[in-house]
């Protein structure tokens, strides 16, 4: 019986033949991730459980991205966790600040994060790397201390669901209005427990950087992981990055899919998420007059050089409106090099916004740009459950970069035509 | 593996935001966590729980991040366990390494109000609904080795206890 891209690099990470759906199966992990907020806990029930070595330390990432700079004293402390840890472990991939980026953003820039891969991380958005063509997911602390101690993490081999994407995007519509776009369709557990693949005409000309943002938010419908079949774009990104070999998997042509769902993309405009669930989506011509605070250009999800292009394009020449608070944070210190050397930190400062390192810490409310009651922001991050970003009685409106870009400059939640 | 308390009900969707604030996340201490437990859905219920009370909620309980820091701050908060219509997949599993038992039930959240006592039996996998005339809705039970982890207090003081 044929299987799934998901299907054959599970499969491949265990001693069966084939794995199906609903199997349970203990896999090897080629890499696993933890952060500044849940590696300290995972580095606990290491030691608790009498584990003295790691069981590779070239397969495992600890990138302090979320309250770093650090904001206080107790983020401070939890960071000198994961750094001694660290030290003592010889961590290959750990990445002190100034040179350390959002994790999801930096483990595929780097090459540490490859095509066939198996990721676990301790961070929901780990499903980012499916975009590379490797199986990555989300798992809690004590995994990721499991994982550590023992090389290997069980799993439910998911269903997949299949997500066909043609037609001709419109344009300023990027990842982000495709992604939100799904979720508002089948909800945010509309792929509870899932696989979901992505393909398509549409997808053979889509960049690495709108494949990352689409696989970042696949955890926003409860799927376990997103997918795309590598290809020659894939191809490209990873060939100046890799340092060690890598595989590429295809879906047979007679594999079993759940669902499928078929996307005209022609038809999508501009989509924003109303509070409080990323699938409480319009198109920008519904949206109505919203008046907004702040606007977040960054994050794992758009904070890539290609968003912060898109988000320059529109503000050169322009101001933030008064009274709006704009912050850009580049996802890495390569992206803002690139952005410095582009011009674009100049056009940014010129539309008096402020620019922050790269840093998680805004996207979840931490530092750097939170929300005080009863004030909107408009984000390109991927959560607006209530409090994310601040006060509990504050908004967040999810969008792309065109839509936060045009939104800095009138004030209100508007796209780039209305400028 | 039995447990009887007051019931606190909630609706679809509840996410990890809601269940512990990513601004409380600079600790990992359970008393700090279960002091801020739901504080976004319900900023009152914290002082409003009694040790062995229990969440009752709607589909998929515990959807957005990964952060342990929730099961840790529901079940440090006194809550004895979890029913909900679903579970989002990293919650499920986090919950059960933490040692926090849940079940899932479609047919409770819909015969029962704020402040009913119940009564669950996770070996029988029933859940009896007290001076309310329904005493046997079925969940499926917990089976022996989870009940074994979640009696050891979550997976890694399992496996340190076998190692022992």
């Amino acid at each position: 019986m044929g299987m799934t891209i998901t299907e054959k690099i599970l499969c491949e990470h265990t001693d069966l033949a084939e794995v199906y759906p609903g199997l349970l199966i203990n896999a090897r992990v080629d890499i696993a991730l933890g952060n500044d907020i849940t590696a300290p806990i995972a580095i606990a029930a290491f030691r608790k459980t009498g584990g003295l070595k790691v069981f590779d330390r070239d397969k495992i990432a600890l990138i302090p991205d979320h309250f770093t700079p650090n904001k206080d004293i107790d983020s401070a402390e939890q960071c000198k966790v994961v750094r001694e840890f660290a030290r003592e472990q010889e961590i290959t991939h750990y990445y002190e600040v100034g040179e350390v980026g959002i994790e999801h953003a930096l483990l595929p820039e780097k090459g540490i994060v490859l095509p066939g891969d198996l990721v676990i991380g301790a961070d929901s958005h780990t499903c980012t790397y499916g975009a590379l063509g490797a199986f990555a997911t989300g798992v809690g602390s004590t995994d990721l201390a499991a994982a550590m101690l023992t090389g290997e993490v069980w799993f439910r081999v998911p269903e997949t669901m299949k997500i066909v994407f043609h037609g001709e995007m419109k344009k300023w519509v990027s990842g982000k209005d495709l992604i939100l776009h799904v979720i508002g369709l089948i909800g945010v557990d509309g792929a509870r427990y899932k696989a979901m693949e992505f393909t398509g005409e549409t997808v053979k000309h889509l960049g690495m950087a709108d494949r990352l943002t689409i696989a970042n938010m696949v955890i926003e419908a409860g799927a376990k992981n997103g997918i795309f079949v590598p290809d020659e774009i894939t191809r490209a990104y990873v060939d100046e990055r890799a340092k060690r070999p890598y595989r590429f998997y295809d879906s047979d042509s007679d594999a079993t899919y759940a669902e499928v769902l078929d996307v005209d993309v022609g038809k999508i405009e501009l989509q924003v998420a109303f509070p409080h669930l990323p699938s409480n989506v319009r198109g920008i011509s519904r949206v109505g007059n919203v008046k907004i605070d702040q606007v977040i250009i960054g994050s794992c999800t758009n904070g890539r050089i290609e968003d912060l292009r898109i988000a320059a394009g529109i503000l050169k020449g322009r101001k933030a409106a008064p009274y709006v608070r704009l912050i850009v944070m580049p996802a890495t210190q390569a992206i803002y090099k690139m952005a410095l050397r582009e011009g674009l930190m100049e056009v940014f400062i010129d539309a008096n916004a402020v620019i922050g390192p790269p840093s998680c810490g805004a996207c979840l409310g931490g530092h750097m740009g939170v929300l005080a009651s009863g004030e909107r922001a408009v984000a390109t991050t991927n959560r607006n459950f209530v409090g994310r970003m601040g006060h509990p009685g504050s908004e967040v409106y999810l969008a792309g970069p065109a839509i936060a870009a045009a939104s800095a400059v009138l004030g209100r939640i508007a796209g780039p035509d209305e400028l | 593996m039995k447990f009887k308390g007051k019931i606190w009900k909630f609706g679809d969707n509840i996410d990890t935001d809601a269940i512990i604030p990513a601004r409380y996340l600079t600790t990992s201490d359970p008393e700090i966590l279960a002091a801020h437990c739901m504080e976004d859905a319900d900023p009152e219920f914290v002082k409003k729980i009694m040790i062995g009370d229990i969440i009752v909620a709607g589909e998929n309980f515990g959807c957005g991040s990964s952060r342990e820091h929730a099961p840790i701050a529901i079940k440090a908060a006194g809550i004895s366990c979890v029913i909900a219509k679903s579970y989002a997949r990293i919650f499920y599993r986090n919950a059960f390494n933490m040692g926090l038992p849940i079940f899932e039930s479609r047919d409770l959240w819909d015969r029962i109000s704020d402040a009913q006592e119940i009564e669950v039996d996770g070996d029988r996998g029933t859940i009896k609904v007290i001076n309310s005339g329904i005493d046997a809705l079925s969940v499926r039970p917990i089976p022996p080795f989870m009940q074994e982890l979640i009696g050891d207090g979550g997976l890694m003081k399992h496996l340190s206890k076998k190692r022992d």
